[in-house]
């Protein structure tokens, strides 16, 4: 069970015939396009640092202004220091509310997918198109009574509101099974149990480590997608605990707004995905594709 | 019980531990090194008993924290939503009487909700239309034979772990009525300024703009995976009978895609139709507008449950938005199936 195994078995087979069609190299007007994409890509960030390392008047400047400024660090610890906004407190709480529900959701992912993948107990089919069926539904839309039983049960306003709605995803489950289908050999399982392995001992020590490299990017978009929740934190934190995506917003909504402030907290919540992204992008990227081809 | 049965799609779990201890397979590493002999007949069925329930048992612990969870926190409030829509319901007070469909009746009846619908729908097609389109362009550019084929597809996925807040207080910026980039950069080349903000269409074009942003580049890794999977001979095929680039594209490619469009629409429907973040972040206020010109249906629902403290109008509206979704996502397959089959 390599660590890179899960894309790179697909193409294998590919590359050979692929050089017959379009197999020679495509012109300057593809790269031309591609890296006007990535400019329009990477354009917004540059600006949101152009504005964040600027001053008040940045924006109100006729000549645009196209050279970060040097205010980057005083504007960012006018974030950091802005006590109607708690940002510390915000960059503590997304790290602990991503790290929990991601690793909730792997570990309860992996569980169900082990079963639906490899194990028989009836009901079994009819279970997994429930799950998958359960994908399409618009789960965000329970806000209403969700918000009325985390206030009786005195949760509203902690990370638990946030968390515990989250600790499971039916995508999750769907991505796990496939994964575990092909990857994980019966003849492992049945020596382990040939060895007097229990079921959680084969769980534990056969088909964890075997679902490693696609819990491994699970984490990862699981990690990202609550690090940018916004609408059901906002709804249930307040400002005295909230999430960054809640903290920037309350930076925008101070009654005196100043841009080049906004624009560093931008950056600041930015910058943590953005390091994951140069260090764990191409697994990003292969796990999309690789979710594609199998959904 | 014997460890025979080998070649079935799924092993005999009854070939459960206990068996193999005992009459076969010395070389089992890991058993304990106890002789046969010691072990009690009656231990051994104790042994199998427990390993037969640990059998059949295990799948159902194993997918229960699932089913569990999702049903209190996924199921439950959504249909629950049901229940406080056909009530009296405030944030304060709590659940009041029951008053048939008149939270329904009062949504219905009143503008609000259908500036919502008009925007939602508006938004949505602004940015799902030439999102698909463009992805699709970039998937098949992405799909031919180029170098460094990682570093293009990481450029274009970029976007994606910006969030959605975070993108919206950049482009709003960007998108500024009086200083904002956008209207600088068409003052420059002698266009009037746009109202990015005051009007309606152009604020919703500003909107699905920070949609496409974030999500053009992951649409099109998506497709660009599908198209991969199609056949190479397929191309060949076209290209002997003197097909060009345009018309594989249309005849072969298109056609190949159609589940993968399918489930992109289908997603991004759900996806759009909810949409939130961005146009309650656009200003600051949050209202959508003066006159609401960018005020979505998710954006009614915070406010009546939250801003009016109506939880029974917000259940309503969740529910009306809910059976929409499933409506729209119903259309959209249809369509693209019969489009995809046109082609």
């Amino acid at each position: 069970m390599t660590g890179t195994g899960l894309l790179e078995r697909r193409p294998a087979g590919r590359r050979r015939r692929r050089g017959l069609v379009n197999g020679q190299r495509p012109g300057w007007k593809a790269y031309g396009f591609l890296t006007a994409v990535m400019l329009g890509s990477m354009f917004p960030i540059y600006w949101s640092f152009l504005i964040g390392s600027g001053d008040s008047t940045t924006i109100t400047q006729q000549d645009i202004v196209w050279w970060p400024g040097g205010n980057f660090i005083d504007n960012a610890i006018a974030v950091l220091e802005d006590d109607s906004v708690n940002f510390w407190r915000a960059i503590g709480n997304s790290i602990i509310v991503s790290t929990v529900v991601s690793a909730s959701v792997v570990l309860f992912s992996t569980l169900a997918g082990f079963a639906f993948a490899k194990l028989r107990f009836r009901g079994r089919n009819g279970l997994l198109v429930f799950v998958i069926a359960t994908m399409a539904v618009p789960t965000q839309l329970g806000v209403v009574p969700l918000f009325i039983a985390m206030s009786q049960l005195q949760l509203a306003g902690t990370l638990w509101a946030v968390i515990l709605p989250a600790v499971v995803s039916a995508f999750g489950v769907f991505w796990m099974t496939q994964y575990l289908a092909q990857a994980l050999p019966y003849e492992l399982i049945e020596a382990a149990r040939v060895d007097g392995a229990s079921m959680i001992r084969t769980f534990w020590s056969v088909a964890l480590p075997a679902a490693r490299p696609a819990a491994a990017m699970l984490a990862l978009f699981i990690f990202i997608a609550t690090w940018t929740n916004f609408f059901w934190p906002f709804i249930v934190l307040d400002r005295q605990n909230p999430t960054l995506p809640v903290a920037l917003s309350l930076l925008q909504s101070n009654y005196f707004v100043d841009y080049s402030v906004v624009m560093a907290g931008v950056i600041l919540s930015t910058i943590p995905l953005l390091i994951l992204f140069v260090f764990a992008g191409r697994h990003l990227v292969s796990g999309i594709m690789q979710g594609a081809i199998k959904g | 019980m014997t460890t025979t049965d080998t070649g079935r799609s799924a092993p005999r779990p009854e070939t459960g531990p206990s068996a193999p201890a005992t009459d076969s397979a010395p070389d089992t590493g890991l058993s304990a090194p106890i002789t046969k002999k010691e072990r009690s007949v009656r231990r051994i069925a104790i042994s199998q008993k427990l390993s037969r329930w640990d059998v059949e048992v295990s799948p159902y612990l194993y997918i229960s924290p699932f089913f569990i969870l999702f049903a209190i926190t996924g199921l439950f409030p959504l249909l629950y939503t049901a229940w406080v829509s056909v009530h009296e319901w405030n944030l304060i007070g709590g659940q009041g009487d029951f008053v048939g469909f008149d939270n329904f009746a009062f949504v219905l009846s009143n503008p609000p909700f259908w500036i919502a619908l008009r925007n939602t729908f508006s938004i949505f097609l602004i940015s799902a239309v030439p999102q698909i389109a463009l992805a699709l362009f970039i998937a098949a550019v992405l799909d031919r034979n180029i170098r460094a084929k990682t570093f293009w597809r990481m450029g274009v996925l970029l976007p994606y772990v910006v969030a959605p807040v975070a993108v919206t207080l950049i482009f709003s910026n960007m998108f500024g009525d009086q200083y904002g980039l956008i209207n600088n950069l068409l003052g420059q080349i002698g266009i009037a300024p746009v109202g990015w903000h005051s009007d309606a269409l152009a604020s919703h074009f500003a909107i699905a703009t920070m949609v496409n942003f974030r999500w053009t580049g992951y649409t099109a890794l998506i497709l660009l995976a599908a198209m991969q999977a199609i056949p190479r001979d397929y191309y060949e095929a076209a290209m002997i009978d003197g097909a060009g680039m345009v018309r594989q594209f249309f005849s072969i490619t298109i056609p190949q895609l159609r589940p993968t469009l399918i489930f992109v629409i289908v997603t991004s429907t759900i996806g759009g139709l909810q949409i939130f973040d961005e146009p309650r972040l656009y200003d600051q206020t949050g209202q959508g507008g003066a006159s609401s010109q960018w005020m979505t249906i998710t954006i009614y629902l915070y406010n009546l449950g939250w801003g009016q403290l109506n939880f029974g109008r917000a259940a309503a509206v969740a529910w009306l938005l809910f059976l929409i979704i499933i409506i729209v996502g119903l259309l959209n397959v249809a369509i693209t199936r019969s489009i995809a089959k046109a082609s």
